[in-house]
């Protein structure tokens, strides 16, 4: 049991679009004071990092409704399927709760819809088309047994209600559970305002208040092993999404951190990309102990590549990254040393999208 | 256009993406060349390439490119179509080669999303 749900915390930590079994190797995920040590080796090893600890406490402590999103989607069982088409596009949702008189009576969602479609049955009501047979969770649940019951079911989200009345009260997916939880393991919030223009419709975890926050992300990267690429960057991409940073300056980390990864997984022995984003710039630095470079200043020219054939079929080795991370950034320094490793660092600042 | 429009022009499959068919493109990237994709290639632009490993799928969402069009008939490996659904870009593949493509689509009002490379970064 304890094991599951270590194995079960590890994988929530990835979040979305990283999945455990396409991950090898050592993971890392940083907050500050938080650490997530991701060792994909045994579970029990797991089980014995106390890093961890705090986090189990929490997910005892911390009950399903401190952290579920309460502003919810609903529709009711006299919608159309044309209706709830609109509203699935609209919210960009993939399936909603369906609520009479405040009680829930059904789930529906894409997959329901795209079998009306294809049938030609979109002005039957939601009702005939609902499951009414719902996993749900309670309010009152302790965080534990939510993680189980996703490692259980496999889906992306359970609703919450009410044990007495059998109210909706909210949902549960699971970033919500992880955002819940890196929020009470501090990442550090701070008082002053951050005010940013929240046009980015895409957030991921929208139950976080964004204030100015400071943060940091760390990730370990595996030499030669080019399929987890960019994986990790995924979910870079959505915490700067989520702390409110504009398109531009997120793009612009993106694009720098996986040419750095990339980078790390041909050239060099391993490494490890770190990014700190206060509210003013982004800071990102990628290490790696490996052959280095001789001449730096070669290596900077856009269209210089010792790229092996493997990398160039797969699209890449032109000898652009170098010049593209220098493009994405406001200062960069490198400094590297043959058989000894690289260090890259970078600086993006944050003008509220005035930048480059 | 929409991508649904796109799609007709092309005559192109459809592997992922069905839902996503009326979104609006106005710009698209070709290139063989995913170093390029990265340095040149702009959000919210289509992406016609004719490599087809998954990872062409990762730098199209680091791009937020809004959808791929594979040229000359390739039909994407398993893993590809996978994580394009996973990341929820739109994947198509059309029998036009690259230039036909490009032409066609130019022809009925998609733009490059950069004209030219600018003067300090060209090869
Ligand atoms: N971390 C590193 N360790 C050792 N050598 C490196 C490292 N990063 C880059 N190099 C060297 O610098 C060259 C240029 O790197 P750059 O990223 O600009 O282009 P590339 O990786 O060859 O191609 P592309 O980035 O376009 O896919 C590489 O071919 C390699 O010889
Ligand atoms: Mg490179």
């Amino acid at each position: 049991m304890r094991e599951g749900l270590l194995a079960a915390l590890k994988r929530l930590a990835l979040m979305r679009g990283l999945s455990s079994e396409r991950l090898k190797g050592e993971k890392q995920l940083r907050l500050r004071t938080l650490t997530f040590e991701l060792p994909y080796k045994q579970d029990n090893q797991v089980t014995q990092d106390k890093k961890i600890t705090k986090t189990q406490e929490l997910v005892y402590k911390l009950k399903v409704k401190d952290v579920m999103t309460t502003d919810i989607v609903t529709v009711s069982p006299g919608n159309t399927m044309n209706e709830l088409k609109e509203i699935l596009r609209i919210r960009r949702i993939a399936g909603t709760p369906v609520v009479e008189n405040k009680r829930l009576v059904g789930v529906i969602g894409i997959d329901d819809l795209i079998r009306c479609l294809s049938e030609g049955e979109m002005d039957a009501t939601v009702g005939e088309k609902m499951t009414r047979k719902v996993e749900v969770l309670y309010g009152d649940e302790p965080l534990a047994h939510a993680v189980n019951k996703f490692n259980q079911y496999g889906f992306g989200r359970f609703p919450v209600i009410e044990r007495k009345r059998g109210r909706l009260i909210g949902i549960l997916t699971k970033s919500d559970m992880v955002t819940g939880l890196l929020k009470r393991l501090e990442i550090a919030y701070h008082t002053e305002e951050f005010r940013h223009n929240n046009n980015n419709e895409n957030h991921v975890f929208n139950n976080i208040v964004m204030d100015k926050t400071s943060f940091h992300f760390q990730y370990r990267v595996n030499g030669q092993d080019f399929k987890v690429a960019g994986e990790s960057i995924y979910k870079l991409k959505q915490i700067l999404s989520q702390l409110g940073f504009p398109p531009p300056i997120i793009r612009r980390a993106t694009i720098a951190a996986y040419e750095a990864e990339m980078n790390i997984i041909i050239y060099s022995y391993g490494g490890c990309i770190s990014v700190s984003a206060d509210y003013d710039h982004i800071t990102l630095e990628a290490r790696d102990t490996g052959p280095g470079i001789a001449n730096i200043e070669q290596a900077m020219r856009q269209g210089f590549s010792t790229a092996p054939t493997w990398v160039q079929e797969l699209g890449f080795g032109a000898g652009m990254g170098l010049p593209n991370i220098r493009k994405c950034a406001d200062t960069m320094d490198i400094e590297s040393e043959v058989g000894k490793g690289t260090h890259i660092k970078i600086v993006i600042k944050n003008t509220n999208g005035n930048g480059k | 256009m929409t991508l649904s429009e796109a799609k007709e022009i092309l005559d192109a499959t459809v592997f992922v993406g069905h839902e996503k068919l009326e979104m609006e493109v106005k710009t698209a990237f070709s290139a063989d060349l995913m170093s390029d994709v990265l340095a040149f290639a702009k959000e919210n632009s289509l992406l016609l390439t004719g490599l087809t490993n998954p990872q062409v799928v990762r730098t199209a969402d680091m791009l937020d490119i809004a959808a791929i069009i594979l040229v000359r008939g390739k039909t994407p490996p398993d893993e590809t179509v996978q994580l394009a659904r996973e990341l929820n870009i739109p994947l198509l593949s059309t029998k036009y080669i690259l230039f036909e493509t490009s032409g066609r689509l130019h022809a009925r009002g998609i733009v490059g999303c950069i004209e030219k490379v600018g003067v300090d970064e060209g090869a």
